[in-house]
């Protein structure tokens, strides 16, 4: 391999890599506040990237079909519950926080997807579209066993995956898509093409996380989910309720789904199932930083991008023997490097 | 549901499985026969998730080694299936072995996804080696012979599969009433019980995870004689996803619940595919899986056990006869009164910047009762962690009868005679007071997972019972050995946690603050336990925190404040001690 490829490969895979940083950041988030391993992130990306593209050929995207009844649903189960718990004052709130705002961006959409939009629009419309998905979610799923165990959750959590799935089959359909590239241009640096578009990837993902960790440094409720996040019952008797931290952290890794989403879907076509081997492979990220720690996972993400781009060179066909067996290395050095792991005891 | 009930109602449910080839038409003996290969990967789940408390996702990728070891060495090379059985056993345990050994260290979830990249990895392998037919499989796999006679009607593969299925039931049984079953249920109560009783947490994981990679391996070798054709796609993660979900919703925690769930799943998805088009016309194959997820999590939703857990007071309670005349364990000697017992000299650890335990030397003699007290925050509870072994400490060295213990594992400082008990009690809840204490006889056993399995056990068991049941008699907890430990409330769950440390036939009994939450009769009671112990010549370490329920009780005191140790005495002289004061009541300006 001469040092050209070598370049290009790491150039790639960089680019790569910084898509899998903010999905498995958005696991780490998840996870830590709520204890769900929420596996259907990668399908709220891949969900992400099939809406843009319905919508740069101005069709009705399916994503509204999908978020109209998980707001129908969720809001039967909560009014459900407020009519169970004689808590009839609580109505006008339900109705208003799982059917109002969630059809908000669907309503948007069916106004304006027959027309021509700038691919901002585009892009922010998108976004908006799926970020009531997984808050969704949470509330028909997973409150109703929160205090379950983790593996349990995980479980349910995988089940929900395979369910998504097939609910993306009928509402995209089974064609694969791919966007426009955000941009054409490229730059030279020390004699290579380097796309811009790789810049925007890098750079948006590097903004992103800068982001997420202002959130949680300098504002009240970032501050709030990182205490659910080190003791859940701390964090109730200090007034803070899981549900509503849940939910931010349902809707923040949205975004950061959601984003990843958008950047992936110029550079690989996307199906409707192309969701749950991105999640993985930000999986192994988020497993390197031990699902708690993010500047960990986010090198963890990046290195399982640049082994992919090196692996799919060398032997396109064990690419994803060659990406998923890297787990096992990781994981011995970290068995031996954290010692005896102390279980929490079941039952 | 009586024991004689239950054994009649099990014969007859054998007699109509055994009948079924009678009554029932071919494709539904093709049904059982899915129902029994599923069911045998789910059993293997069932000991690993359910006893365990480890979960895979990955299971599908043994039945899928198991798969192609058997059509591989049957169709492609021409050997005997049978040589593909034993192909299939070699390779799946083999590689349990290999990968269990990198990941079982890990906890819980960490484990779990680990399962989820493996199964990926050998799934891709699959269709991706030229030798293996790619993704188009191998084809045309002879039947099963024995001897002259080809198993290719579905009543025949019949009988083959629910043999394997009903002794691989019944080994798995076996297994759990023995000492390594013990073991394996003692699991989910964590490490650090786990390795107190002197067992080895790590190899009982890999055994367990070994064993649940067999049977996945066996229901391959048969699904791809049952199936005459191998390709990767039924060994994909999705698959491993079914398979635990046989488990969990038929039961995780009983063995019967893993053909419940498999029964439960292939007849549901098989009947979502009868139905569903009548409700919904065109409806595509991923609306199956939808509906089949969703009906999944509200099942899971609702009954967290599983089907079983609704209908499992309807089981027999377990209940053994005990014959008290079997030859005793043997004992190991204890050591004459008054000789050093136990040393700990300069032990110190720290926490970051934190000096936990400051340079602490005392001795204990054979045959004393010595506390170990302490105001809040004094570093009892990490001297307790440091003498059992369940903390290191940074400098310092303990000695127990003349040997180095300072870096010795936790298990092996139990196997030399020092037994502990919980701050916080840990008991398994779920089983019974016998077996709870029958869990202390480990380190004086012997006998394996073959010979548990095998029931070649039986002599030793019977020693280890009756031993468990003195022990339960010397505590006082004799009268109800078949009890569930979970339904004693605290006080009894603190003696039963000494009668299992007694089990282990111990020369230093060490108690964390056995007195907590006592009420003033269970401390009078414990008190009286322990000085009748003492009486036996048995050595006792006490870390109290109640000083009137030291007082009267030991022989010697060690006093220590933030971290060091500032006294040390007859009762009486502590008491007076201007120090001692000083920590307990605050210092006289």
């Amino acid at each position: 391999m001469s040092s050209d490829i070598a370049a290009i490969l790491a150039i790639d895979g960089i680019a790569s890599g910084a898509i899998y940083v903010l999905i498995a950041i958005g696991f780490v988030l998840i996870f830590a506040v709520t204890r769900v391993i929420f596996v259907p992130f990668g399908d709220i990306s891949a969900f992400t990237a099939l809406t843009l593209a319905a919508l740069e050929t101005q069709r009705l995207p399916g994503t509204m079909g999908l978020v109209a009844m998980l707001a129908a649903m969720a809001t039967l189960m909560q009014l459900t519950a407020d009519i169970r718990a004689s808590d009839l004052k609580a109505i006008p709130s339900t109705l208003f926080f799982y059917l109002v705002v969630p059809l908000v961006p669907v309503a948007l959409m069916w106004f304006a997807a027959g027309s021509v939009m700038s691919m901002p629009v585009r892009m922010g419309l998108s976004l908006l579209l799926v970020l009531p998905i997984a808050p969704l979610l949470d509330r028909i799923v997973f409150r109703p066993i929160a205090d379950a165990s983790v593996l349990l959750l995980l479980t349910v959590s995988m089940a929900l995956h395979f369910a998504l799935v097939g609910l993306g089959l009928m509402f995209f359909g089974p064609e694969g898509v791919r966007t426009q590239p955000l941009t054409d241009a490229s730059w030279e640096i020390a004699g290579m093409q380097v796309s811009l578009q790789t810049f925007l990837i890098v750079g948006s993902a590097v903004v992103f996380s800068t982001l997420l960790y202002a959130f949680f440094e300098l504002t009240l409720t970032g501050k709030a989910l990182r205490a659910t996040a080190v003791n859940r019952t701390g964090a109730r008797l200090v007034g803070i309720r899981p549900a509503y931290t849940g939910t931010m952290a349902y809707v923040l890794a949205s975004i950061l789904a959601g984003i990843s989403g958008i950047l992936i879907s110029p550079v690989t076509t996307i199906f409707y199932d192309s969701g749950f081997l991105f999640g993985l492979r930000a999986f192994v990220g988020a497993i390197i930083g031990a699902m708690v720690n993010y500047p960990v996972t986010a090198l963890g993400a990046l290195l399982v991008g640049v082994l992919e781009s090196f692996a799919s060179f060398w032997s396109s066909a064990f690419k994803e023997v060659i990406v998923f067996s890297l787990l096992l290395p990781v994981l011995l050095w970290r068995s031996l490097s954290v010692g005896e792991v102390e279980d929490e005891a079941e039952e | 549901m009586s024991k004689t009930q239950f054994r009649f109602l099990t014969l007859a449910a054998l007699f109509l499985l055994v009948a079924s080839p009678f009554y029932l038409n071919a494709f539904s003996m093709t049904l059982l026969n899915y129902i029994g290969v599923y069911g045998l990967v789910a059993l293997g789940l069932v000991l690993l998730t359910g006893i365990g408390g480890m979960m895979s996702f990955g299971q599908a990728a043994f039945v899928g080694i198991g798969a192609y070891a058997g059509a591989w060495a049957s169709a492609l090379q021409g050997y005997s299936p049978w040589v593909g059985l034993m192909l299939a056993i070699v390779l799946s345990c083999s590689v349990a072995l290999v990968l269990g050994a990198i990941t079982l260290r890990l906890g819980g979830h960490f484990l779990a996804l680990s399962t989820v990249a493996w199964g990926l990895s050998i799934f891709f392998l699959f269709g991706n080696l030229d030798g293996l037919g790619n993704y188009n499989g191998i084809a045309n796999v002879p039947p099963i012979s024995l001897g002259p006679l080809k198993l290719v009607a579905s009543w025949q593969m019949f009988y083959l599969i629910w043999a394997i299925v009903l002794l691989a039931l019944l080994a798995s049984r076996n297994l759990l009433d023995s000492r390594s079953g013990r073991a394996m249920r003692a699991l989910r109560g964590g490490n650090l019980l786990v390795e107190s009783l002197g067992i080895n947490a790590f190899f009982t994981r890999l055994a367990t995870f070994v064993i649940a990679a067999l049977f996945a391996g066996l229901s391959g070798w048969l699904y791809a004689h049952l199936n005459r054709f191998v390709s990767p796609a039924p060994f994909e993660v999705h698959v491993g996803i079914d398979y635990l979900m046989m488990a969990m919703v038929g039961g995780a925690t009983e063995l019967i619940g893993a053909f419940i769930g498999s029964a439960l799943v292939t007849l549901t998805k098989n009947s979502i595919q009868d139905y569903l088009p009548m409700i919904a016309k065109g409806a595509s194959g991923q609306l199956e899986i939808v509906v089949f997820s969703i009906v999944f999590i509200v099942l899971l939703q609702r009954w967290r056990g599983g089907l079983i857990s609704i209908s499992s007071h309807l089981l027999p309670s377990p209940h053994h006869d005990i014959d008290r005349t079997v030859t005793p364990l043997s004992r190991r000697p204890l050591p004459q009164p008054g000789e050093v017992l136990l040393t700990a000299d300069q032990v110190e650890r720290r926490f970051g910047g934190l000096v936990a335990v400051d340079k602490v030397s005392f001795t204990l003699n054979a045959g004393e009762i010595l506390g170990l007290i302490g105001p809040n925050g004094a570093g009892k509870s990490t001297m307790f962690n440091l003498l059992t072994g369940a903390l290191r400490p940074n400098s310092g060295r303990v000695v127990f009868q003349g040997r180095d213990i300072t870096h010795a594992p936790q298990r092996e400082i139990a196997k030399a005679g020092i037994a502990r008990t919980f701050q916080h009690v840990k008991i398994r809840p779920k089983m019974t007071l016998l077996d709870n204490v029958l869990l202390g006889t480990h380190p004086r056993t012997t006998s394996g997972f073959f010979s548990g399995a095998l029931r070649l056990d039986r002599a030793e068991e019977a020693q280890a019972r009756a031993e468990a049941l003195r022990q339960l008699q010397r505590v006082g907890l004799g009268d109800k050995p078949f009890e569930l430990a979970g339904n004693l409330p605290l006080g009894n769950q603190r003696v039963l946690e000494i009668a299992r440390a007694l089990a282990a036939d111990p020369v230093l009994l060490v108690l964390d603050e056995p007195a907590a939450g006592l009420r003033r009769q269970e401390k009078q009671a414990l008190a009286e336990l322990l000085q009748s112990l003492r009486s036996e010549n048995l050595s006792i370490l006490l870390v109290e925190h109640d000083m009137e329920f030291v007082m009267g009780l030991v022989d010697r005191i060690v006093v220590m404040n933030f971290g060091c140790k500032i006294c040390e005495g007859l009762p009486l002289e502590v008491r007076q001690d201007a120090q001692v004061q000083d920590a307990y009541l605050g210092g006289l300006v």
